[in-house]
Formats: C-alpha cells, structure tokens, sequence
C-alpha cells in the first residue's frame, strides 16, 4: 500500500549523547536499524606519527592523551612495553604502587562509564553521585602527581616520585567510601524495572562472535570468554594479587553493566592489598640516563578499562625516538563490533549501546 | 451582574495570575529539587537562593529574537503554542481550590464554575491540547519534528485513556460528574477516594507522568535522543509557551488527582469532630498542600528513574495500564452493585 | 434576547468556518477550520441544555477524529493526480448538479416532511439540564441498548481491521 524505503539518518559528530566527536550514520526502516556505519577520525591528532619524533621519555606525556580518562593505564602501558625492549627491571615497590594506580584509574574511568551510561539511558542523578566518587580518585591523584586528568605518573623503569605520606591512608579511606557508595548505585539502577528492560536484551553478542569481531575487556567478559590480561599475562603486581575476573553470561548490555560494577568491587580488593602489603624500596630502577633501547621491536598489552591495550614499538636502536610506535586501543577495536549490536535494534538503542561499548574518541582516533 | 460577571472575572484573574507564578516557581523548584538531589545547589546567583531567578528567564525570553522557520506555515507555526497552553490554562476554571470563603459579608465560593460535567470538561480540554503537539513538529517544516510531535501526541492520546478510564472508577465512586460534587462525596463516604481506589489513583498517575511528557515517558523531549523534538524550531517566547503549557498541565493533572483521589479541600479525617482544630488550616491550604506534595513527586521521579523506550511507553500504555484500570472499574461496579 | 444573539452568533461563526474548510488551499488549514467548527458546535450542544453532548462532542469529535484526520493529512503525500479528461470543468459541473439535488431533497423535506409538535417547544429547564448525564446514561442502556452493542461491536471490527491491515507480518 505505502512505499517505504530506508531512511539515512546521521548521528554526530555532535551529539550530546556519542561520548566525543563519534559520527554514526544509521540506516533505518522505521524505527529498526538495518545497518550502521560508523565514520571516526574527527579528533585524530597524529599521535602515533607524534611519537617518532618524540624522546622515549617524552612519550610518555603523549600517551596520557590517547584515553585521557585512563592516562595511567596508557602510561603503564608503554613504559611496561619499552621496559621489555630495554630489559629493564622494576622494583617491587614500584609495580605495587603501579598496580595501585592503575586500578584506581580502573575505578574513575569505570565510574565516568557508569556516569554517562546511565544519563544515557535517562537516569541522571548517577551521573552526578559517580562523578562524586571519582573526585575523590583525581584528589587522589592530584596529590601523587599533581594533574587531575593527565598524568604522565609514569617513567621508565618506575615513577618519577614516590608516595606522598598520608597518601596510603586516604587510598584506603577512599575505598571505604568508594565501597558504601557502590550499593547507592546498585539500588537505583540494578533491579529498576524500567533499567532493565532498557538494557536486558539489548546489543546481545554470543561469545564466539564477540572474539571474532575483536572485543576485548568488559564487553568480551561480559559474553562469557574469561579473558583478562591481568590473569592471563600478568604485568605490573598483578601476579602477586588476588581478585576475580567477572563474567557474564549472555552478552546483553545488562551483563556489561554488572561486570563493569563487580569489576569496580575487583579493583578495590586489589587496591586495599597492594597498600597494605605495600614493600619499601626503591621507586625507580637501574635505567640509563639517555634511553636507547637495542634494535628491536616489542609488543605488550595492558587490561585497560576499556579492554586491551596494546603497545608495539619498533626501535632501530640508533635514534632516541622510536622507530615505530603504534597502539592497538582498546575503543577502537570495540567500536568495530557497533555495527554487528545495532542492527535489528531501535533508534533509541543505539545511544544505550554506544555507552555500553564505552569508548573514547582519543584513543579511537588518536 | 455582580454575581454573574464581576466575581468569575475577579477569580478569573486571581486564577491565572496565581497559575503563571506557580508555574514560575514550579520551573525553579524542580531545578532546585533535582540539584539537590544530584548533591548540587541549582540557580544560586539571582536573588538569594536563586528565588528570583524565574524573571531572569522571563526576562531573557522576551527580549530574545523571535525566529520563524523559513518556508514554515506562519499560522499554524503561531498558533501551535498557543494551542498548547489555552487548554493548560482553562483547565482551573472547574477546579475547586478550597470551599466558601466569606468576604465582604458575601460567601464566595473559591472556584470558578461548577459545571454537571466538569470531569469530562477537564477531559475535552486536555484533548485539545493535542493539536498543539502535532501542529508544533509540523510547523517547523522538518521531517525530524513532524515525527517527533506525531509520536508525543500519540503518546499523550494513548495516556488520555488510561487516565479517563481511571476517572470512570470515581464517577463511580461519587456518582457525579461535577469536581465539587466529587469532592463533596469523599466528604460523604468519610474517605478520600485514593484510600478506596489505591489502584486507579496509581494508575492516573502514571497516565499523568506521561500526559505531560514527564520521566520516565519524556522519551519525546530528551536531548539524548536522535528524532528531534517538536519543539526543536521554538525560541524566544513561543518555547517558553511550551514550557510554560507543559508545567501548567503538571499542575492541572496534581489538582486534579488532588480533587478525585485526595479529597481536594478537605482536612484529613473530614468528619471526625474532635480533629476540628485543624480547620485553623484554611480549606485552600489543604488544597495546596496535597498538590504540592504530587508536584514534588513529579519532581522526585523525573530525578529517580531512567527513561522508556517509546515502544515500551506504548506497550505499558495499552498493554497493562488500560486492561488494569478495566478490571479496576468492573471490580469497583461489582462491589457497588453488591453492597448497594 | 441574549439567547438569540448567542445563536446566531454561533449559527454564523459555524456556517462561516464550514465555508472555510471547503475553500482552504491548505489541507492542514482546512482540518484546522473543521476543528473550530466542531468546538463551535459543542457551543451551540451548551446553548440547548445539552453538555453531556458538547463535551462529548469536543472529546470524540474535535479531540478524537480530527486529529486522526490531523495524522493521515501530515503523513500521507496528498497530491493531485493529473487531470486525464479534456473538460476542465466536468468537476464543477458535476458539483453543481449534486448541490442542487441535495438542495432540492433538503427543500422537500422541509417543506412536507416537517410534523409540527403537538407541544410547543420550550426551552429547556435548569433541573433537566443538570440531569444530563443520568438521562442519556438511562436512555442509553435501556431503549437504545442493541444499537449501542452493536456500534461498539463496529468500532471494534475497524480496530482490529485497521491493525491487521498496518501490520507487515501476520
């Protein structure tokens, strides 16, 4: 009777709900999404053609800007990884106080996808109570390294300084907070009827496929694969820590939801035992003043927030800046999987889905 | 002449000006709820507290430019807030805010009209308030705000059902179609008629959350959201009708669950002589009060919970809340005819 | 006196918004004008005594139908098929004899089919009036019971007509 053809409708780069400059063309037929096409690029900033004229230790300041609301984790990531090609030792002290930051970068970043998720979704008042809470991280953080956002907390073969005193007390007493707040969270999202139906369902990614479109991190675990960096190739302290790796079972966008939550709960544990078993030592290890690493070249990847990331860095062995360097971000690759979630789904999905994936366009693009 | 037109004229202005300033303040005490409750503060910097902050928004929404679409319809792109606030406003003429009150040697009775039919006037009013809704996305000349505005209203007549069929339950209830008279039987039967419909008056009130485009069914005006809301064309003056319209009907739908379920004017325990000393509290006060506390919990909710999906409004519409408030009026015609 | 100026005010204000939606070029426009036709209509309903029916008559009418009509005119690409036949204005023509007759029927009706009421016709009182509701209701569900069965019975089968007919799959 009436002819209907597919609408083209175009999401972004400026929308208040695509976490960044995230151009998403969808096409529809009615209301559902047949396919969509996803355009990035618009915040690409050069960073890995960056790097190789960069000093190995000025990289570091680089890599904060990639996923900017897990700096530490970036820059763990690729001191770790030029480490490897200098055959560096870290002392103990300093992967323990590593792995502390890293996983309080784990709570903000997981608390800023909460945050935004769940204001998504409509629910705004846990944008503001998650934001609270991740405050708390970047005083924290703040007073370790003096940047709320951007670290550079990182150097190769350790940090740069050591702990402020009363700084272990106030991680702690954060994780108490952190710790009280988490189930405030719990009662306004977790068994609300109208969350779940928005979010039970909905972007549904059966294990095999979530490997074959590449996801890694709380969107893969969430799908039931137990995959974790952490576990699987310890880096860091983390061989000397005990926690759990969340799994979920239908790779709905609701089990996304609980993994990143219990993975919060993870991280604390992990944090409350590094500070206490924190041992003395020193901060930095045996490094030369000018870093050259051998010709070589490296990979080594990191459990980031957002899932996997991973450095591979090339070095000719002559020049102070690497010869290659290139990233495999996590957010990147997740996005790769948006089309496959779309489709089949409701316009108003995909704003829940793009949350749920939690990307960051710095790292997407860089 | 005095009774006939002085007095309704006098009301009449009493009515709206008091409507617009509540409305004012409804605007900012949901800023300030919703602050408070995001454990932030809201307009702090005009007056102290930020109470004198509605004027800056009036202020600055008159003095804005006022921008007509190119190619739009210019009538009907006029008219569309206009239709949207008139039904929003004429509303209270047949809301009963308190009892008599004796002035000037004279009783005045604090309402403006008692009409046999004023629940169904209050039905065929916000029915017209539709047309606003439709015509504002189609107005704007653009595919995004006529689909838009074709859903709000689909939303809202979707809603107006499920909330009349609750309204069938009070008729049945009191017997009359009249808001004073209903309030009169809840005066009567010694109860508010919430405590005897518990579920007509929770279904209304979702029907009401949706009816004014409320959260969790504010799907329509999210800013979250890709289709574009009817009144994305709207500035200046026209957009703050809207806005106006849509907290007026807030106010509409509170008083008139205050009237039907809360017993409108009365005191608690209306009949029981030995609380009497609580008609210190002037009958309108009563009113007040009541409204007030549904405001706020219009507020409350729009704070608390996420958002539908607009199918999942629909389906809840037709789906639960309608078979619901059927099988409400069968069991309450039931008893009726039992107990006699 | 204040009730005749009342009825031809509206009589009026009817006739001239009925004229409106006919010769409107908009189709929107003319939808609008039916809409103020029919709240003036209620008005009249409200002059004879009848608010049960003017509410009812803006609730159903003017709230419900119009904005059906509202929905498909925004939706549907109304356009003019093009003209096939040679004479422009078969059209009007057509129009016109159709006028007449129904002019006609209408005269013959008025002229011998009008049975003048034994009683004369008064306005009605101010306790009927307030009895509206009660009366139609009683009316309604006594001596007009089959036929009120069976409209809902119609409305019904164009309910579920009309979903079967939008629905893709089956």
């Amino acid at each position: 009777m009436f002819d209907t053809d597919e609408l083209v409708l175009n999401m972004g780069p400026q929308h208040p709900a695509t976490h960044g400059v995230l151009r998403v063309v969808l096409k529809l037929d009615g209301e559902r999404v047949v396919d969509a096409d996803v355009v990035i690029g618009y915040l690409h900033r050069g960073v890995e053609k960056l790097c190789e004229s960069r000093d190995w230790t000025q990289i570091v300041l680089i890599t904060d800007r990639m996923d900017y609301v897990a700096s530490a984790t970036n820059n763990l990531g690729y001191c770790e990884t030029v480490e490897k090609l200098l055959a560096v030792e870290v002392p103990r002290r300093a992967r323990y106080v590593r792995t502390i930051l890293a996983e309080l970068q784990r709570l903000a970043s997981h608390l800023v996808w909460l945050g935004s998720h769940a204001m998504d979704i409509g629910a705004v008042t846990v944008f503001l109570y998650a934001l609270r809470e991740r405050e708390l991280i970047l005083d924290l953080f703040e007073e370790f390294c003096g940047a709320r956002l951007t670290y550079n907390s990182m150097r190769i073969g350790g940090l740069p300084l050591d702990v402020p005193s009363a700084w272990d007390k106030k991680v702690l007493q954060f994780c108490n907070v952190l710790m009280q707040k988490l189930p405030e969270y719990e009662v306004l999202l977790t068994h609300n009827r109208i969350w779940l139906e928005r979010t039970r369902g909905v972007g549904v990614i059966p294990g095999p496929e979530a490997i074959a479109v590449g996801l890694s991190g709380p969107p893969l675990r969430a799908s039931g694969i137990p995959r974790d960096v952490r576990k699987d190739e310890p880096y860091a302290a983390y061989d000397e820590m005990q926690f759990d790796i969340p799994l979920g079972t239908r790779g709905d966008t609701y089990d996304r939801y609980l993994v990143r939550l219990e993975e919060m709960r993870q991280s604390v544990r992990i944090v409350r035992q590094a500070m206490e078993g924190l041992p003395e030592g020193p901060i930095v290890g045996k490094v030369p003043r000018l870093i050259k690493p051998p010709a070589g070249e490296t990979y080594h990847a990191n459990e980031s927030p957002k899932g996997e990331i991973g450095y591979f860095i090339v070095s000719d062995g002559k020049a102070t800046s690497p010869y290659r360097f290139r990233v495999r971000p996590p957010s990147f690759c997740n996005l790769q999987a948006l089309p496959r979630l779309v489709r089949g789904h409701l316009v108003a999905d995909v704003i829940a889905l793009i949350g749920t994936i939690d990307i960051v366009l710095g790292e997407v693009d860089r | 002449m005095l009774d006939s037109l002085i007095y309704p004229l006098v009301k009449i202005v009493f009515v709206l000006t008091g409507v617009l300033v509540a409305v004012m303040y409804l605007v900012l005490l949901e800023r300030k709820v919703q602050a408070w409750v995001q454990v932030r503060l809201g307009p702090m910097r005009v007056g102290p507290q930020g109470v004198l902050q509605p004027l800056a928004d009036v202020l600055k929404l008159f003095v804005k430019e006022d921008i007509t679409p190119a190619r739009a319809d210019k009538w009907v792109y006029t008219a569309a807030p206009i239709i949207v606030l008139v039904p929003a406003l004429i509303a209270f003429a047949v809301i009963p805010f308190g009892s008599n009150v004796h002035l000037f040697g004279r009783t005045i009775p604090l309402y403006i009209a008692d009409i046999n039919v004023g629940l169904l006037y209050i039905v065929s009013v916000a029915s017209i308030g539709v047309y606003g809704i439709i015509l504002g996305g189609y107005s704007s000349n653009s595919k995004y705000p006529l689909l838009g505005g074709l859903r709000a209203s689909a939303q809202l007549i979707s809603y107006e059902l499920t909330v009349t069929m609750t309204f069938v339950a009070v008729i049945l209830m009191s017997g009359s179609l009249s808001m004073v008279g209903i309030v009169n039987a809840q005066y009567n039967s010694h109860v508010w008629f919430g405590f005897v419909q518990p579920l007509a008056l929770a279904i209304y009130f979702i029907g009401a959350l949706a009816e004014t485009n409320r959260a969790p069914f504010d799907l329509p005006e999210a800013e979250q959201e890709l289709v574009a809301g009817f009144h994305t064309e709207y500035s200046g003056m026209r957009f703050a009708l809207f806005f106006l319209a849509e907290y007026a009907n807030m106010i509409v739908v509170s008083s008139v669950a205050t009237t039907l379920f809360l017993g409108g004017w009365l005191r608690p325990f209306p009949n029981v002589a030995a609380l009497h000393l609580l008609d210190i509290v002037p009958s309108w006060a009563w009113f007040c009060l009541k409204t007030f506390a549904l405001l706020y919990l219009f507020l409350w909710i729009r704070a608390t919970l996420p958002r539908y999906r607009y199918d999942q409004l629909m389906r809840l519409g037709w789906k639960v809340l309608i078979p619901l408030a059927i099988a409400n009026i069968i069991v309450t015609a039931a008893v009726k005819v039992i107990i006699g | 006196m204040g009730e005749s100026i009342a009825f031809y005010t509206l009589a009026v204000l009817i006739l001239g918004f009925a004229i409106l939606v006919i010769t409107a070029r908009n189709t929107v426009h003319s939808v609008l004008f039916l809409v103020v036709n029919f709240l003036f209509v209620a008005a009249l309903y409200v002059l004879l005594g009848a608010q049960f029916l003017a509410v009812i008559q803006v609730i159903v009418y003017a709230g419900g139908i119009v904005v059906l009509y509202l929905f498909v005119v925004m939706l549907v690409n109304l356009k003019r098929p093009p003209e096939v036949h040679q004479d422009p204005h078969r059209r009007s023509r057509l129009a016109l004899v159709l006028a007449c007759v129904l002019l006609a029927e209408i005269g013959a009706i008025a002229v011998w089919g009008y049975v003048r009421p034994d009683v004369p016709v008064s306005p009605v009182s101010a306790a009927t009036a307030a009895q509206n509701v009660e009366q139609v209701g009683w009316l309604l569900y006594t001596h007009y019971l089959v036929p009120f069965e069976v409209a809902s019975i119609l409305l019904l089968v164009a309910m579920v007509g009309a979903i079967i007919l939008a629905r893709r799959e089956l």
